[in-house]
């Protein structure tokens, strides 16, 4: 079955980024496909690669990026979202012109109409939120 | 292109988090996309829809008057959960666009009829 996610909550605040990393792992486990997996409201904090939790603790992005290069996954961050919680790839901080970027490795910036085509184009689109 | 049967579920109160603004571009953007989109509001969701949004005070961009333009995007089936209205204190009278009030029940029903059910 092919399969896309939507993650709707950041990173360590709440549950949901690391539930839909957990069922992204036992899909792709049990053989399915993941067309997509697209970040929105403050789910888009999932991709700065500037996050640095303490030693002992999961490291979220890292993880997500891992399992993107594993798997050749799509990991898409609304650009809207992105751009007002400032995360920033190499064409934003050119367009808007900031100083940095943060863009973690796997991820990729682009617009809405890539979660509605993930819900076009898969089985099933499974959101993890509150 | 493909057409399928989006449900956006409103569950939140459209100030005090951006779930509700943020859920309306998905909405124009789906409507963009030419899918038979179709919105639900439960829970605080219906406070969204209330008529009479005055923002000022807090900073925050009003978007009462985008329900009435989503017309224009033929998004036209508004849902509103009963049950979340008479909670409330609210009837179909307090909103700012036509809607069509049904209970929890039938919107479940509604929702089985889905292809994707995006819940914000």
């Amino acid at each position: 079955m092919k399969f896309s996610i939507l993650v709707s909550e950041g990173p360590y605040t709440h549950q949901s980024s690391d539930t839909a990393y957990q069922f992204a792992k036992a899909v792709l486990a049990k053989g399915h496909e993941i067309f997509r997996i697209f970040y929105y409201h403050d789910g888009v904090n999932n991709a700065t690669r500037l996050t640095t939790p303490p030693q002992d603790d999961r490291n979220i992005v890292n993880r997500w990026s891992k399992l993107a290069e594993e798997n050749n996954l799509d990991l898409v961050v609304c650009v809207a979202a992105a751009q007002r919680r400032g995360i920033v790839d190499d064409g934003e901080m050119k367009r808007n012109g900031k100083d940095a970027t943060n863009l973690a490795p796997g991820f990729r910036i682009s617009g809405l109409g890539q979660l509605i085509e993930a819900g076009i184009q898969s089985d099933r689109l499974v959101v993890f939120g509150d | 292109m493909t057409t399928k049967k989006f449900m956006m579920v409103n569950r939140k109160a459209p100030y005090g988090t951006i779930y509700a603004w943020e859920a309306l571009e998905v909405v124009l953007i789906a409507a963009a996309f030419e899918q038979d989109v179709s919105l639900a509001f439960l829970d605080d969701g219906v406070y969204q829809l209330k008529k009479g949004h005055q923002t000022k005070g807090i900073e925050v961009k009003a978007f009462e008057k985008t329900w009435g333009a989503l017309e224009d995007y033929d998004v036209t089936k508004l849902y509103v959960a009963q049950e979340s209205l008479a909670e409330r204190g609210l009837t179909a009278d307090d909103l700012a666009v036509p809607v069509e009030v049904l209970s929890r029940a039938d919107i479940g029903k509604l929702m089985e009829e889905q292809d994707v059910l995006l819940s914000f």
